[in-house]
């Protein structure tokens, strides 16, 4: 088939090497991972660079980001998370941000249908929660486990399900981001993928070719909302699963 | 049935749970509205509310097309694929 939609995600390697035995190559994936950290960053900081009062166009769209993450952390969170944790969570959101909308040009890569990178960052944050939290509460971080306010004997049946709750986490953490990413670029290729082969039908079938043609943009558009969307959704459950690990137990 | 039409027909089963998040999403944003729209003023602030709601229904759809994505791309031992 000339249009595999598979095709995609398929990971060349550009500079190949070896650290220790362990095939550390420079990879399509890397690179466009450092393409999506170096034009957040370059955004970002040439953005800010005037500092004035009253701000310019880039400037406003840096400081919206900037506020709307730190609207969001201060809700999830309280002001103890943004002292600790709002570095962190903007980090992570710009980068998923960016490499969502990279993987959105044509013939680009997507660094975040890897489940590799996005599993990455979501054992990050798991691992953060479990250090913090025994780190600031002690053994009272095992109140996560046992919630206030219900009869005593329900702890039989609720504590079990926290458990597996919170260890079921990084794995819906990561699988959401992934397989929202993954799933949207296929579904884009394949519906992209009909309107050649309508169009091969001849006449008719170049006059219905519009039909998926229209689908095609529809779904990039929705593409779009779903890359910014996703990149929200990762941040928003950092901070929840951040403020499991500064108080446990509500 | 051989076992690798099972593995499919196993693939095509597990891609229905698909269907129940929907559901779950659909009541989430279709309640969401509804209170918007008798309180426009209040709406924003739950928007984080809103998409948590969703993120949280939305894993339980991803987790069934996982599993249909393991059962249709993951080598099992014994299955030629």
């Amino acid at each position: 088939m000339s249009n595999d939609p598979v095709h995609q995600f398929h990971i060349n390697t550009i500079a190949p090497f070896e650290i220790a035995g362990l095939d550390a190559s420079f990879t399509n994936a890397s690179l466009f991972m450092a393409a999506g950290v170096g034009a957040a960053a370059l955004f970002m900081t040439s953005a800010m660079r005037p500092a004035a009062m009253a701000p310019g166009r880039t400037q406003v769209v840096a400081e919206t980001a900037y506020n709307f993450i730190h609207g969001m952390v201060r809700d999830a969170a309280g002001e103890e998370g943004v002292k600790r944790f709002f570095p962190f969570v903007f980090t992570l959101f710009l980068f998923i941000f960016a490499a969502n909308m990279i993987g959105m040009f044509p013939y680009f890569f997507t660094p975040t249908s890897q489940i590799i990178i996005t599993a990455t960052m979501a054992l990050m944050v798991f691992f953060t929660v479990i250090v913090v939290g025994f780190a600031k509460n002690g053994l009272k971080f095992f109140k996560l486990f046992f919630p206030s306010g219900i009869p005593w004997a329900l702890y039989i049946i609720v504590t079990p399900i926290e458990i597996l709750s919170f260890f079921s986490r990084p794995l819906s953490h990561a699988v959401r981001l992934w397989a929202n990413v993954l799933a949207g670029h296929l579904v884009l290729k394949v519906f992209a993928g009909f309107v050649p082969m309508m169009a091969a039908a001849g006449a008719i079938g170049i006059a219905g070719s519009i039909l998926p043609l229209t689908m095609t943009v529809a779904l990039y558009a929705l593409e779009f909302l779903v890359a910014f969307l996703q990149a929200y959704v990762f941040a928003l459950l950092t901070c929840i699963y951040l403020n499991d690990a500064l108080h446990p137990g509500h | 049935m051989d076992s690798d039409s099972a593995r499919l027909i196993g693939a095509g089963i597990a891609a229905i749970g698909m269907g129940g998040a929907g559901i779950g999403v659909g009541i989430i944003f279709g309640n969401f509205l509804q209170g918007a729209l008798r309180n426009p003023s209040e709406a924003p602030k739950q928007f984080g509310n809103l998409i948590f709601g969703f993120a949280v229904t939305e894993a339980l759809g991803i987790f069934s097309l996982l599993i249909a994505l393991l059962l249709l791309f993951v080598p099992i031992p014994g299955i030629q694929q």
